[in-house]
């Protein structure tokens, strides 16, 4: 039985063989790996890049203080991006399963419809959750627009739940019994950050604070997409425009909407505008990204 | 000769609900093609397959006009040379030199190698995605091989990067991934390789699978049919769960089991739910129970977050959960669905609800506070219903809650109780007129909020329910009120049956009151069938536009200006006429209107006797206003 450490190392040397950049994950919280600029900026533009990172995913709401076995605050997620998407990318995808052990001639395997769609970022794609026995274990995405553009090169987005993939394959009915490392649980390295964050999240994040920062990030992001060189004469400055700390801005505001939200601090007429701020930067990044990577060419 | 002719468009899994449709856009424009194909499909692929395609298009011939006949020999020559024939085989036409063209019919394999990339582009999806670039092709997921065959034959052609051939692909872990084909080998090989192409065997071998597990299911066709077009082959296994579970209410756990993990659910001879239940595997079989213990573990979580959720929600009362309405959006131009049970409360009490009906107005969209209505969002309403009655608020008022949603289809039914069509009543009333006053009107197949869906399910509460409540005054706007007319009309003509100028006459005497309008149509349709009632029916038109001719509005009549004879004989038949139910009048009526007509000249050249007999008619006329306006009728005479 694999270890949930080792079920990620033959993940990654899994997609490594097929040409993937191993990143670590990003250092600024996110909601989802899609979130992360290797994702996010990398799926714009038509250069190829194929790259694969476990991302712990932050979700204020979903914490359960530790209580519930299947609900996490932060979860991990392995994501792949492939791109352009090869022709036989189910296959692979499918290879993968096979290299953790999964027989799947006698496993039960469907991809069901299921489109994925994230509001805030002005990103779509159309695709399937993929079931294993019944259990959702990898939503996989053929990315169609992101920050408002629709992708000259079509990527294929892999994105595995990692703690129920491990849970599955060690046969446990809680995500602390997995074992993480031999000796230890997922309860032993994470337990800690389920409640505290729960206790944070839901009960004693200072809703005051929470929108000042947020206001300040957002004006830090709007203040540098403001000065963002428009005209083509300008290609310098361009090319050493800050726009990586831009969007790390925007995710700081992200994160700080969802634990707003989580406090049950975010009103019914607040809400959608916030969203559309969050909205209006990630798609300005996005925009002024594709700009910059196209006067480099 | 003809040939056998198979297309197989290979793709990535197709969501399951769009497949049949997909398989009549490309039969269709096939049959264009007068190609008569009989389809199939599994997620994998859409197959068209037909025998008998001619190989050849038939010949054609083509009368081309040359020179007049005296023309100078070399025009003559010339023409012939542009024919590529000698003089000799030009024939005279009348005039004129004139040459028979004949052009063989194209091959067919030609023609199919031309027209299928685009007839398989144009096959109709809901959704499409594009997966070769930007610019590429669109289709429902990406196309990753093409069998296209004519007699033994390849159709030669290219589409996103996909050279059409004669090889296949099986079942993606138990068959061969290449598997070369001909026509005549096609199913039997895909049946080698775990493919089964016909949805029928599919749907049977399912059923057969099902009847050798030995549980009852509850029939579910839909979810069967999901089921077919989500394998290529399929086998049902059958899985249990722990009867603690059974403690939490059946609409949840059907819910779970159905929608959340597509199982069947197995009840016992009573058709009480049972612990178990019935996956649909796309495999061959379970030999080591690994695919059952999966799914029973799933199930089992899911089964716990749900009695996690009840119970949990079980710690604050419906009752004091209408505050927090305040943080839920109804609709971002429409505040919160604390306002909208504000609104709804009012509405139920001018609709003549009583303490029940506004008792179960206020906590209606309680629920939506819930954990477990944030998980099942589709069991809003019964969730409520519920956890009042578990919260021990009467049947009345439960039983509302529960019902609130319904009619969700015309075939649906009513809420069951009056409290029930009340609140469903109001609530829908308001969404349709705030909707209409924040300018977010339905217009062609544009109807994001699902507004046409609840107009027809007010139509039918209150027909069904028989009730005649104020409604009609709560529509204030008259787009409002256009729309309901509509929505009326297709209740009656295309869920009732009833003809389209019978609703319209009857509509034209009011609509206001439902029940009453469908107890007109039902007498409506008797009298329509009897012989006296077209003829009438023509000469109430023709009243009409005599009337509207003389642009009469209504006057006094004097009964002393008739005239002995057609005109007394029908006065006197509207007299005895008054009041009565008018299946009982239109007999003896009828003879004495069409009299009168014969006899009678309405525009007399008096001018007090002409508005005599225009105030006579007009009264006639009057006397069925309230029925409906026969001049509506489209009659045959």
């Amino acid at each position: 039985m694999d270890s949930f450490q080792e079920i990620i190392f033959k993940l990654k040397s899994y997609w490594a063989e097929r040409g993937c950049i191993i990143q670590e994950p990003y250092d600024v919280e996110v909601g989802a790996g899609t979130m992360c600029p290797e994702t996010f900026l990398r799926v714009l533009g038509p250069k190829p890049y194929r790259v694969a990172y476990v991302q712990p995913s932050r979700r204020p709401a979903d914490g359960r203080y530790g209580e519930n076995p299947n609900r996490l605050y932060k979860h991990s997620q392995l994501q792949v991006i492939l791109k352009p998407s090869p022709n036989d990318v189910i296959e692979q995808y499918l290879g993968s399963l096979e290299a953790i052990g999964i027989d799947l001639t006698r496993h039960d395997i469907k991809f069901e419809e299921d489109n994925w769609e994230a509001p805030t970022l002005g990103a779509w794609g159309i695709g399937w959750q993929v079931m294993l026995d019944g259990l959702e274990i990898t939503q996989f995405t053929y990315f169609q627009q992101c920050g408002g553009i629709d992708l000259d090169v079509v990527p294929a987005e892999l994105t595995y739940g990692l703690e129920r993939l491990a849970a599955f394959l060690q046969v446990k009915d809680s995500v602390y019994d997995i074992e993480w490392a031999p000796g230890f649980t997922y309860g032993d390295v994470r337990f800690e950050d389920e409640v505290q964050f729960s206790v944070y999240n839901f009960e004693m994040a200072d809703v005051d604070t929470l929108w000042k920062l947020f206001a300040l990030h957002e004006g830090e992001a709007a203040r540098l997409l403001a000065a963002y060189p428009k005209s083509a004469q300008e290609a310098t400055q361009k090319a050493r425009f800050p726009l990586l700390p831009a969007y790390d801005q925007v995710l700081k505001c992200s994160n700080l909407f969802n634990t707003l939200d989580s406090r049950g601090a975010i009103s019914v007429t607040e809400r959608v505008g916030v969203i559309q701020r969050v909205r209006k930067l990630a798609v300005g990044v996005a925009q002024a990204w594709a700009d910059q990577q196209e006067a480099a060419q | 000769m003809s040939l056998p002719f198979l297309l197989e468009i290979g793709t990535e899994e197709i969501p399951d609900w769009m497949i049949p449709g997909a398989l009549e856009s490309l039969r269709a424009q096939l049959e264009a093609l007068g190609i008569a194909a009989r389809m199939d499909a599994t997620p994998r692929r859409l197959v068209a397959r037909a025998e008998g395609v001619a190989e050849r298009l038939a010949d054609t011939e083509e009368r081309v006009n040359g020179p007049r006949k005296n023309a100078p020999e070399k025009a003559v020559e010339g023409f012939a040379r542009k024919q590529g024939v000698t003089p000799a085989e030009l024939s005279i036409e009348g005039d004129y030199y004139t040459y028979l063209r004949k052009t063989p019919g194209r091959r067919m394999i030609d023609v199919l190698a031309e027209a299928l990339p685009g007839i398989i582009l144009k096959i109709t999806f809901p959704k499409t995605m594009y997966w070769t670039g930007k610019s590429g092709p669109r289709f429902i997921r990406p196309i990753r091989w093409i069998v296209a065959l004519l007699g033994s034959d390849v159709i030669p052609f290219k589409l996103a990067g996909v050279r059409s051939g004669n090889v296949t692909s099986g079942h993606r872990r138990l068959g061969s991934a290449r598997i070369p084909v001909t026509v005549g080998t096609y199913e039997q090989t895909l049946r080698d390789n775990f493919v089964i192409l016909s949805a029928a065997d599919r749907r049977e071998k399912i059923q057969d699978g099902i009847a050798a597990l030995c549980v009852h299911i509850k029939p579910d066709l839909a979810l069967l049919e999901t089921l077919v077009y989500l394998t290529e082959y399929p086998t049902p296994i059958v899985g249990d769960f722990d009867p603690q579970f059974l403690e939490l209410p059946e609409e949840v756990l059907i819910t779970v089991m159905r929608h959340h993990q597509k199982y069947f659910s197995v009840v016992d001879e009573s058709g009480h739910l049972a612990p178990h239940f019935v996956a649909v595997m796309n495999i061959d079989a379970d030999r080591d129970g690994l695919v059952r213990r999966g799914n029973e573990r799933v199930l089992q979580a899911r089964f716990n977050d749900a009695r996690f959720f009840w119970q949990t929600d079980q710690h604050k009362k419906l009752a004091d959960r209408v505050e927090d309405l305040a943080h839920v959006t109804f609709q971002a131009k429409l505040g919160s669905y604390y306002e909208k049970t504000e609104r709804v409360v009012n509405m139920v009490r001018t609709l003549g609800g009583d303490a029940s009906a506004q008792r179960a107005a206020r906590l209606a969209k309680c629920d939506l506070t819930t954990e477990l209505v944030k998980e099942f969002t589709e069991l809003q309403g019964v969730i409520g219903g519920l956890y009042a009655r578990a919260q021990g608020e009467p049947d009345e008022v439960w039983q509302a809650i529960y019902d609130q949603y319904k009619p969700e289809s015309m075939e649906d039914s009513i809420p069951r109780n009056h409290a029930g069509r009340l609140v469903s009543l109001a609530d829908k009333l308001d969404t349709l007129r705030g909707c209409f006053s924040a300018g977010m009107i339905p217009s062609g197949s544009r109807d994001p909020f699902a507004l046409r869906r609840a107009a027809q399910g007010v139509v039918k509460i209150l027909v069904e329910g028989r009730l005649d409540l104020p409604w009609f005054g709560l529509l204030g706007d008259a787009q409002l009120t256009g729309f309901f007319e509509d929505r009326v009309k297709f209740y009656f003509r295309d869920i009732r049956g009833f003809r389209y100028d019978e609703v319209n006459a009857a509509m034209a005497a009011g609509w206001s009151d439902l029940p009453d309008l469908e107890s007109r149509l039902l007498r409506f349709q008797k009298i329509r069938a009897t012989p006296d009632f077209e003829p009438l029916a023509a000469s109430f038109k023709r009243i009409k536009n005599i009337l509207r001719q003389a642009e009469f509005t209504g006057g006094p009549f004097t009964a002393a200006l008739l005239e002995p004879g057609p005109e007394i004989e029908l006065s006197d038949e509207i007299n005895r006429a008054a009041g009565q139910p008018i299946e009982s009048v239109i007999h003896a009526l009828r003879p004495k209107v069409d009299l009168y007509f014969d006899k009678v000249l309405v525009n007399a050249p008096d001018p007090a006797v002409r508005a005599n007999r225009l105030a006579m008619l007009y009264g006639l006329l009057e006397q069925f206003r309230t029925f409906a306006d026969f001049s509506e009728i489209v009659t045959n005479s």
